[in-house]
């Protein structure tokens, strides 16, 4: 490749892109965060359009059985959409060279534990040929100017980060090896940068901090960078343990309540005993005021908030309000009657086939995505600004809404974006953020505010009630059509998407869709060869405070379209990973399949009662398949568990995924394994009991995630080697074929396809702790219960 | 407003609050120490499991007033400084294995892990499949595999302590 003009003489290794240096004092280079432009006419395209993605998808599918069927996702999938908004409101992203040698990048996006704090110091190392300890990730505060482009969701952070990221990082290494080409008298050519240390041709050396100032540049200018090719990575593509490994099993890793804000006492509030009740009248507050260590009583929209010395007596406090409600948004509601609710919704499925057809009709309860850190935010909301501290995907919304409610003006309200423990959907929105807001308002006072358990399992959001009708014609064992009808109790997407894909739609080919079934038609895909296929979602009933949980609709859609596969596979005598295999449309999906089949001995000899399940799912440039060995005999489903849930255990799992390039495998199988767990949850223990216009559930003996004694003793996550040079989204992706697997599993170990999830909703495996006090007691015997 | 003390990570401290007052806030709220996590309050989620004179204790659920001036808390901040090594075996194990997601879970995590395989050792025996089972602490990443191999890990580090 020929350089026009400006140093360095290109390196035949690396690819060219546009990045700026910006004046500062100390090196800080840059790049637009989106999809960076190629600064020369022969340098390979980074964005991807729909045409493209067409097209790669398209070369991309190997020979396969079956009738061809065109779907909406190889057009377009949600993670284009989301790359292709940031293009023309996207501000910078910055690369900082500090002069004891380390790198600093403010990323504006958050870390919940899916590892992008990792992945990102990685793309940094690798661009800049620093170690990666001396980069240094911190996430950015609210950066409005970002728009939609910062909104971590939808599995796309390193997707949409991964070009520019190390554009800026290019340039900063540019820089580098110039200013070092001045320090050593030497070419530029002649210089090599390994380690953070550039040596010149004289074996004189000069680390990269000595040169950080010398290297910053008084103007702001546009310069060219190359980018590493590939085969030249040395970082990307290799396992590494995350960067904050060493804070978090030292206690330092700080989430947003370890943090100490000046006068931020700890605050709680006393919420209603149905779901989203509101405040009539509190016949005590003068008396809860005058409890030990509490400062502040004060009704608030969503309940009585309580600030006092300690969390303890914010407990003590909230159990001794005595407060009259008004109703909430669910009043007399049950999982029965949200069901009826769902029936009638249904769409209609079309004409009853003229050929013989597999049809059935699945219900997937409701299900909490609490995180384990409880909603939570500090405030400090004085006259005329305000301050705030909360783990956010979704911060510029956040402070939007904020600024509105707090009657601010939007450059009066700071918005700091604090490490979050997990998310699974939960941080997309802000309630904890906004409801501190208003409570530190009313009362004058900062407040550290934080969810009880009980209120973050019965009051928080929650993933909707859904019912899936899917029917497969066929003759023989020829699949003719695939017709799906999806209802769903509604999903609220008001965090940022919507406004988002409002802007969008004009570039979509599917402008006369509501938001929702946009959504759903983006994020759904069909990997099989079907025929005439026919997929509809229809919502009802925003009474419930929903959201997404690890992914929106793609774990029950592809639950109930794989557990029907089977049954057809089963219908007409064939096997159901070669009935799979022989319909899969693109090489990238048949591969992951068969790699699972192969490692997990697909059809291996069973005792009865045990069996394999195998499944697939493709989204987000990406595709899992997931193979599982459960036991469903009697001695292990009825092995004592105190306050849990034994139930059938998966014995064995084998999960094989390709995200076209891992930046970090290491991280990725970390991903699959959390989106494994979630999956065994969501078909055999995990869901909310909806009663009388409330959730049962108050703990974490009551809603049954995966625990130690739910977990497969055997694991092997299979990381595909790279099949394109971009990086697919992960943090989502393992879990529509995790629960597919273990639910296809279950039914052939029962001989019976189960049709309504969790497996165990029927059975209520716990008592329901009171309603009034919302909070239970804090139990004093800890003593004895040392191990 | 009563005082209460007890030796806290090597040191002893002195609190003036309520009797009642759950550890848990105590170190937390007033003294500042971060590491114990609140998960659930009712000592179910486990996450902030620290250790009592050497055991496996939840102080969201142990009042401070139960505490003798004698008693010694250890929470993640002080695990390392039981050993003579820069972290203990099972923190070391912990990095090797690569195992925390987000977190939070984690030190709670660790302190569990060390108890168990005391408790092990003092029978005489070895690690069990029962015994990771056993384990009661949420980790809502899921990282429950990684923690299993990594307790057999640590574990074989402590045998040689």
């Amino acid at each position: 490749m020929d350089t026009p003009t400006g140093p360095p003489r290109p390196d035949p290794g690396r690819r060219r892109f546009l990045g700026y240096v910006l004046a500062a004092p100390t090196l800080m280079t840059a790049a637009e965060l989106l999809p960076a432009r190629p600064a020369a006419a022969d340098a390979p395209t980074a964005g991807t359009t729909p045409a493209d993605l067409s097209a790669e998808l398209g070369s991309a599918g190997g020979p396969s059985d079956g009738i061809p069927s065109a779907d909406i996702t190889e057009l377009a999938d949600l993670n284009d959409v989301l790359t292709l908004a940031a293009l023309p409101t996207s501000g910078l992203i910055t690369v900082q060279v500090n002069e004891d040698g380390t790198v600093s990048f403010a990323l504006p996006r958050v870390e919940v534990g899916q590892g992008i704090t990792t992945s990102t110091a990685m793309l940094i190392a690798e661009e800049m040929d620093v170690p990666l300890d001396r980069v240094r990730v911190t996430l950015a505060d609210a950066r409005p100017e970002l728009l939609f482009n910062q909104l971590t969701g939808a599995s796309n952070t390193t997707l949409s980060t991964y070009t520019p990221i190390r554009v800026a990082a290019a340039v900063a290494r540019g820089r580098l090896l110039e200013a070092a080409a001045t320090e050593l008298r030497a070419a530029v050519t002649d210089l090599s940068l390994k380690a953070g240390v550039i040596t010149g041709p004289t074996g004189r050396t000069v680390e990269i901090g000595k040169l950080a100032e010398k290297a910053a540049s008084a103007q702001t200018r546009a310069v060219t960078a190359d980018l590493k090719e590939p085969g030249r990575f040395t970082v990307i593509g290799t396992p590494r343990g995350r960067i904050d490994a060493r804070d978090a099993v030292t206690g330092r890793k700080k989430f947003t309540m370890d943090l100490a804000v000046p006068d931020a006492a700890p605050t709680m509030v006393c919420r209603a005993p149905t779901l989203n009740g509101t405040v009539r009248s509190v016949a005590n507050a003068d008396e809860v005021r005058a409890m030990p260590g509490v400062t502040d009583v004060a009704v608030v929209s969503t309940g009585v908030a309580v600030r006092a010395r300690t969390f303890g007596q914010c407990i003590d406090a909230v159990r001794a309000l005595r407060v009259s409600w008004k109703p909430g948004t669910a009043e007399g509601k049950s999982d029965a009657t949200v069901l009826k609710e769902l029936r009638a919704a249904e769409l209609p499925m079309g004409l009853p086939p003229l050929t013989p057809s597999v049809d059935a009709t699945f219900t997937f309860h409701f299900r909490g995505n609490s995180a384990l850190e409880t909603n939570c935010a500090i405030a400090d909301v004085r006259n005329d600004r305000a301050e705030i501290w909360s783990s956010l995907k979704a911060p510029i919304v956040a402070r939007e809404m904020i600024a509105a409610r707090l009657k601010l003006p939007l450059g009066a309200v700071t918005v700091h974006v604090t490490e979050g423990g997990g998310s699974f959907g939960r941080k997309l929105f802000f309630d904890a953020a906004l409801e501190a807001a208003e409570i530190s308002q009313k009362i004058g006072k900062p407040v550290k505010l934080m969810w009880h358990r009980a209120d973050d399992t019965r009051q928080g959001r929650v993933h909707p009630m859904a019912t899936s009708r899917v029917r497969i014609a066929h003759l023989g064992p020829t699949v003719l059509g695939y017709t799906q009808r999806h209802t769903s109790v509604a999903t609220d997407l008001g965090h940022g998407f919507g406004e988002l894909l409002t802007a969008m739609a004009a570039k979509l080919p599917v402008a006369d869709l509501t938001f929702s079934e946009t959504f759903f038609q983006l994020s759904q895909s069909m990997p099989y060869n079907v025929g005439v296929y026919s997929r509809l979602l229809n919502e009802t009933d925003k009474s419930f405070n929903t959201g997404s949980m690890r992914n929106v609709y793609s774990p029950d859609v592809t639950c109930a379209r794989e557990l029907l596969i089977d049954q057809l596979a089963a219908k007409t005598g064939q096997d159901a990973y070669r009935f799979r295999l022989d319909r899969l449309k693109d090489a990238r999906s048949k591969a992951v399949l068969e790699k699972v089949a192969e490692a997990g001995q697909w059809g291996r000899p069973m005792p009865d009662g045990t069996a394999q399940g195998i499944a697939l799912h493709s989204e987000y440039h990406a595709t899992s398949a997931v193979l599982v060995e459960i036991d469903c005999r009697p001695e292990t489903v009825d092995r004592p568990i105190r306050d849990g849930v034994a139930g059938p255990r998966v014995t064995k799992a084998v999960c094989s995924v390709d995200v076209g390039l891992a930046v970090n495998p290491r991280g990725l199988e970390a991903q699959m394994m959390g989106c494994l767990m979630d999956g065994i949850a969501q078909t055999l223990t995990s869901s909310l009991h909806l009663r009388d216009g409330y959730f049962l559930e108050a703990s974490w003996d009551n809603y049954f995630y995966t625990r130690q004694w739910n977990t497969p003793p055997e694991l092997e996550i299979i990381v595909m080697p790279p099949t394109t040079d971009k990086p697919g989204g992960a943090g989502e992706l393992g879990v529509a074929a995790s629960m597919a697997a273990v639910a296809c599993a279950y039914g052939r170990a029962t001989g019976s396809m189960p049709t309504s999830f969790p497996i165990n909703h029927a059975t209520l495996s716990f008592t329901p702790k009171p309603t009034v006090p919302p909070v239970p007691a804090s139990p004093a015997d800890g003593l004895d219960h040392a191990i | 407003m009563p005082e209460h003390t007890f030796r806290l990570n090597g040191e002893q401290v002195t609190v003036e609050v309520a009797e009642d007052v759950r550890l848990l806030w105590v170190l937390r709220d007033i003294l500042g120490v971060t590491g114990p996590k609140y998960g659930c309050g009712i000592n179910v989620c486990k996450a902030c499991t620290s250790h009592l004179n050497g055991r496996a204790v939840n102080p969201c659920s142990i009042p401070v007033g139960a505490l003798r001036p004698t008693d010694e808390v250890t929470t993640i901040e002080g695990l390392a400084d039981t050993v003579d090594t820069d972290l203990h075996p099972m923190q070391q194990a912990w990095l090797d294995h690569d195992v925390a997601q987000c977190g939070y879970c984690q030190p709670g995590q660790i302190m569990a892990a060390v108890a168990v395989v005391r408790r092990a050792s003092e029978e005489g025996r070895a690690i069990t499949d029962a015994d990771l089972d056993g384990i009661r602490n949420i980790c809502r990443c899921g990282t429950y595999f990684r923690i299993r191999e990594a307790i057999r890990t640590g574990a074989a580090q402590m045998r040689k302590m």
